[in-house]
């Protein structure tokens, strides 16, 4: 059993381009650090990606939470800006909304009628308000790919996990295989390509083949999403997130950069000034495929003892 | 900032990233306040007493950066013993005219200077042509050498002028006025204070919204006054950072689209008082003042020349009678009034869409109707092309398209990457831009649009003998075309700008090379030196990590390349650095000249000792330690003696519309507001005329991120259409809870002008203030819509009225009045009704604005 499942082929350490075969003259390992620390919510990166990899825009409709009219990660969203607008403090920040308002004087609007009033001097708690760019994580243990009956997504040699629209058959399996919910079937709108066809992120692989960064990174202003070699952007992401504790923002964490997590690592990976759930991240992503071999191994020895129990049946009428 | 230019913003953060520390001041907390260390709420409107608080807190606590103050501005100067200030005479300077509602400056000199040198132009006048803007880089022409007491000990010098002045503008008065906490404000004045000094520099930055008030001139005066104080002028990290509207807008003044101006900020001529082109250059050149501008008359016959080419000659005045000559206000609003008034016939929009994006959208639709023809050259079909058939009057019944008599010709215009030439951006950087692809279609760049347009009407006047047409006949209209589309040459365009000699057509390096006899020519002599040595500098590219932090050969900047003015400041009167850490630019006493990282701002061997000779003028006139070279005395103007229609230093002024009365002064608003009272542009009532509680609260404008501007732009793109596609507006948990707003449902905002409606977005990112003890709250909009792309809503335009700031003519449009109430507007005749019945509820049958200030004269 073991000869077809190698340590961590699903779970744990691994760098995937090299477990993907690629040679010893591969590339080293891409992806993104979201340093939502210094986001300031212009979405460049959602029209960016828009733009380049010809993502239809689709949704027109405001939805009243904070600045976010893109709603989540999908198919035609592979770039995410959330807005979160907090009773809490950031830092040292003086959000300068904290100070006391008395609201107990006489309003000025006529025809409003004298309403409860909290006491005087009553302390509005602080505020604060937190953006941060979502992308697919392109993990290093990744499930769309190991269920993807295709073929169509693949590994590439930067490590990254692409669908090829021309294979997809629009299956689905990669949906719900998706710890985050990144991966979808593109349902419209009228008119756009690969209706049908699972879509999200490719971390630009066609500017990666051409040596380029790719588009949302291109157009961050203020270096909120940096890409480049994993590892050297785990020990900047280390580093940063130091630098802000030392600061006192002590709720400076960083979320997907370790190996040892449920998805091995991701090779997108983030500073988050809350806990993920805020975001809208999951806390604790397994790779659905962790199981895999444990499965497997059930599932073997159950047949085994079926496979057994009939022999032992013939064995039986043999006799 | 972040809201308006993300793009800019990357080096604020980069500064954070270094240590520096950000206060944002903001009626409402944005992008930009999510990343500051400080957000200051404050009451919109009340900007000068914020600042004036922190001019006061530097002047009574001696904080100023005193060598700098004494040496570098005009602090020492001795005021004239007739002005009298605001604490006099309650809100108002000495000399003011109730009747023609303004100041006579003379008073207002300094010590001996009176009667004014400037005084061939009645202030009417003056703020007719908004004068102020003329002489944006002129300083004001005062005269060399006043009086002085450099101990600044004098009452009557202007840093003990200043100080009384300032001395009511306490912490108390501050959150009095502004609705900001003592505790907050005392922190933004130890934090600026603490990091202004010779080793440390603050930067002043704002967006254009900040000049959009009755007072705007004055809110950023008041900004300079105490960077000066601070010493944080002509230093590296300091200075007032002027963020610009949008692209090229810097450009668009040195090569100006405004009424008065023309090229490098040389004023449009005026029919009466310039007859000759002597009388003008005299009128630019101020023949007793110090500074660079006594060399205007090259600068005006090399325009001439450029212009008019072989015709302008010596002995014709460089045709100087061909120019157009000003004869009063000819701003776009009183423009628009015009148009209403069917006084205008046609009407040139580039690139801009008045009927969502200008200040009271219903007199700018209205005023388009009644046009014989406008042209509309844009991307796409906007709002100012269609309003004759989609506008909301045409709901209200007051534009029948079938009967609109106006004339649209909607021209497609070439994107930026459709065409080639420069951008000007807000340091006065040119940056030279490729054509990526060709337009497609019937899309044309501007440059070929007004080329071809010219060579037309040029062919239509060819054989005509009126002599009213030679200045048409005359001109020099000759630019080399290439390509299919027969495009003219952007190069050839920027070189005439630039200048060169007539005879050899070798290309001047340096405004000092021209001449005003004719043998050169030159478009902007401000912009001579991007073509140096036949070289197109704005197209230069070398990358930042390849040269020193100034960076000189990225770009072109005016004038001569030097990317910081008056950098002169940045060494002490000695001429050394005033710290290691930020040398700039001094005095090489081997060498015999100034040197450093940038260009000098200064004759370059003219030492710092040097004192000019008696009389002296011009720039022999600039002593060694007169780094604001182009003032008339060479200081940098902590007092304005002249140039400026209200007032010679700022002073707290409610806005046009406010639900305040001025806590410093019976004085209420602006006494000198430039404003068109007519029926079709009420204000909102302010307290003292009565019924101000039927528009209760502060509504504030301002753009998103998402979308630029009036949308022409955005609205139209599905990419960017989609990230925020509903008008709406922002109000606090408490509004919302006291006007019963739904969060998601809609509001109807309402002034004397129109009635809007906007989605609900209830924020923690308002909170109401405390002002004069009782709660205001305040309400912010977006203006990036209206009927027409991807995403409609109404315009926030709509609600504002016309009332301009004396100096340069701009709108009060980031501060007024409204009432704001659940629910939808009513459509069709009803939403007049509706606007008519808070008209009668609030008694607006009369001018109030008017009144208003002969009342408080009383």
């Amino acid at each position: 059993m073991t000869s077809l499942f190698r340590e961590n082929d699903l779970w744990g350490p691994l760098d995937p381009s090299e477990e993907a075969g690629y040679g010893e003259d591969r590339p080293k390992r891409k992806g993104f650090f979201t340093d939502t620390s210094i986001c300031i919510g212009c979405k460049a990166c959602e029209v960016a990606c828009k733009e380049w990899n010809d993502v239809p825009a689709d949704h027109f409709d405001m939805l009243g939470s904070s600045y976010d009219n893109s709603h989540s990660l999908n198919a035609n969203q592979w770039r995410h800006v959330a807005f979160i607008e907090q009773p809490k403090r950031l830092g040292d920040q003086e959000s300068g909304l904290r100070q006391s308002v008395d609201l107990g004087m006489p309003v000025m609007a006529p025809s409003s009628p004298p309403e409860e009033q909290p006491p005087d001097g009553a302390e509005k708690p602080d505020f604060r308000w937190l953006m941060s760019s979502d992308v697919c994580k392109h993990c290093t243990h990744a499930a769309c790919l190991d269920v993807c009956p295709t073929g169509s997504l693949f590994r590439s040699e930067f490590g990254t996990v692409v669908v090829q629209d021309d294979i997809c058959n629009g299956c689905g399996y990669c949906v719900p295989a998706c710890p985050y919910g990144v991966i979808e079937r593109r349902k419209g709108p009228d008119g756009a390509k690969n209706v049908g066809i699972a879509q999200k992120c490719t971390l630009c692989y066609d500017r990666l083949e051409a040596g380029q960064t790719p588009a949302c990174a291109q157009a961050c202003p203020t270096q909120s999403i940096q890409f480049g070699d994993v590892e050297e952007l785990r020990e900047r992401a280390n580093t940063r997130v130091a630098q802000l504790n030392d600061a006192g923002v002590m709720d400076a964490r960083l979320y997907g950069n370790d190996p040892d997590d449920g998805v091995g690592g991701a090779g997108a990976f983030f500073l988050l000034l809350d806990e993920p759930e805020v975001y809208g991240f999951p806390p604790d992503p397994v790779v659905t495929t962790r199981d895999l071999p444990h499965m497997f191994r059930r599932a073997s020895a159950a047949a085994a003892v079926m496979l057994a129990g009939a022999a032992v049946s013939f064995l039986g009428r043999r006799r | 900032m972040a809201e308006a230019h993300p793009v800019g913003f990357q080096w604020v953060m980069e500064a954070k990233a270094r240590g520096a520390k950000i206060i944002h001041v903001d009626p409402r907390f944005t992008r930009t306040s999510a990343l500051a260390d400080t957000f200051v709420p404050i009451r919109a409107g009340s900007d000068i007493a914020f600042l004036g608080g922190i001019v006061n807190y530097v002047l009574s606590n001696e904080l100023d950066f005193r060598e700098y103050v004494v040496n570098y501005t005009n602090a020492a100067a001795i005021v004239s013993d007739d002005f009298q200030d605001t604490d006099d005479l309650d809100g108002l300077f000495s000399g003011y005219d109730p009747e023609t509602r303004t100041y006579d400056p003379t008073s207002w000199q300094y010590a001996g200077d009176e009667p004014a040198a400037d005084d061939e132009q009645n202030p009417e006048m003056q703020r007719e042509t908004a004068s102020a803007l003329q002489h944006e880089s002129h300083g004001s022409g005062v005269k060399a050498n006043p009086p002085r007491d450099e101990t600044l000990q004098d009452p009557r010098c202007v840093y003990q002028v200043l100080k009384r002045h300032y001395a009511r503008y306490t912490p108390e008065m501050v959150a009095r006025t502004c609705g900001v906490s003592e505790e907050q404000f005392r922190e933004v004045c130890e934090a600026w204070t603490a990091n202004s000094n010779p080793d440390r520099t603050t930067a002043l930055v704002y967006s254009v919204g900040w000049t959009q008030h009755s007072v705007g001139v004055q809110y950023i005066r008041t900004g300079a006054i105490l960077q000066l104080l601070l010493g944080n002028m002509g230093r590296p990290g300091g200075g007032v950072m002027a963020l610009r509207g949008h692209a090229s807008i810097q450009g668009s003044t040195d090569i100006p689209t405004l009424f008065n101006l023309l090229p490098g900020y040389l004023p449009m001529p005026n029919a009466v008082e310039h007859q000759s082109l002597e009388q003008w250059i005299e009128a630019v050149s101020q023949p007793d003042a110090k500074g660079f501008w006594a060399n205007a008359s090259a600068y005006g016959v090399n325009l001439l020349k450029a212009y008019f080419g072989d015709a302008a000659t010596p002995e014709n005045d460089f045709c100087f009678d061909y120019l157009p000559k000003i004869t009063g206000d000819h701003g776009t609003y009183s423009t628009v009034m015009d148009m209403i008034d069917g006084k205008v016939k046609g009407y040139f929009l580039l690139g801009q869409n008045p009927a969502v994006g200008s200040a009271h959208g219903r007199a700018q639709r209205l005023g388009m109707a009644n046009l014989d023809w406008v042209v509309v050259r844009d991307l796409f079909e906007i709002e100012s092309a269609t309003f004759w058939k989609t506008s909301p009057e045409v709901a209200t019944g007051e534009i029948v398209p079938e009967e609109c008599r106006t004339e649209v010709f909607l021209m497609p215009a070439a994107s930026h990457v459709e065409k080639e030439g420069t951008f000007t951006q807000t340091q006065r950087m040119l940056q030279w831009r490729e054509k990526a692809v060709e337009p497609p279609d019937d899309c044309r760049s501007e440059l070929w649009f007004f080329y071809h347009l010219g060579r037309m009407v040029r062919e239509r006047y060819a054989d005509s003998t009126e002599e009213r047409d030679l200045p048409i006949q005359q001109l020099a209209w000759d630019y080399p075309t290439h390509g299919p589309l027969v495009e003219p040459s952007a190069e050839a365009v920027l070189m005439e700008i630039n200048g060169f000699e007539v005879e050899s057509g070798r290309p001047l390096s340096s405004f000092i090379e021209m001449k005003a006899d004719g043998s050169t020519l030159g478009g902007c002599w401000i912009y001579t030196g991007v073509y140096k040595d036949g070289v197109n500098q704005a197209a230069r590219r070398k990358p930042g990590s390849d040269q020193s932090f100034v960076a000189p050969e990225w770009g072109w900047a005016w004038p001569a390349n030097r990317r910081m003015l008056y950098n002169r400041a940045s060494a002490d009167p000695s001429g050394k650095p005033w710290s290691e850490r930020k040398a700039y630019v001094w005095w090489d006493e081997d060498a015999g000249e100034w040197t450093g990282h940038d260009v000098p701002d200064f004759e370059k061997t003219k030492p710092p000792s040097y004192r000019p000779p008696d009389g002296a003028a011009g720039v022999e006139g600039l002593a060694g330690n007169d780094p604001f070279i182009m003032q008339g005395d060479g200081k940098g103007a902590l007092y304005v003696p002249q140039g400026l229609i209200d007032g010679p230093m700022p002073t707290h002024y409610e806005p046009v519309e406010s639900p305040f009365r001025n806590p410093f002064y019976a004085q209420q608003a602006n006494p000198t507001s430039k404003e068109y009272v007519r029926p079709d542009n009420p204000s909102n009532p302010s307290p003292s005329q009565g019924h101000s509680e039927v528009y209760p609260y502060v509504f504030t404008t301002s753009r998103l991120t998402e979308h630029h501007t009036a949308g022409g732009m955005s609205r139209f793109v599905a990419r960017l259409a989609e990230l925020q596609p509903e008008m709406f507006i922002e109000v606090s948990p408490e509004l919302a809870d006291e006007r019963g707003l739904e969060p998601g449902g809609w509001a109807t905002i309402i002034t004397s002008r129109s009635a809007i409606e906007a989605r609900v977005l209830v924020t923690d990112r308002l909170t109401p203030l405390k002002v004069e003890g009782r709660t205001v709250h305040q309400v912010w909009l977006p203006y990036h819509w209206g009927e027409g792309g991807l995403v409609t809503g109404d315009s926030a335009n709509d609600l504002i009225g016309i009332s301009l700031d004396p100096n340069v003519l701009i709108q009060e449009s980031k501060v007024g009045t409204c009432d704001v109430r659940p629910g939808r507007r009513p459509t069709g005749p009803a939403l007049r009704r509706l606007v008519m019945d808070y008209q009668n509820d609030a008694g607006l049958t009369t001018a109030h604005a008017v009144e208003d200030t002969k009342e408080s004269q009383s």
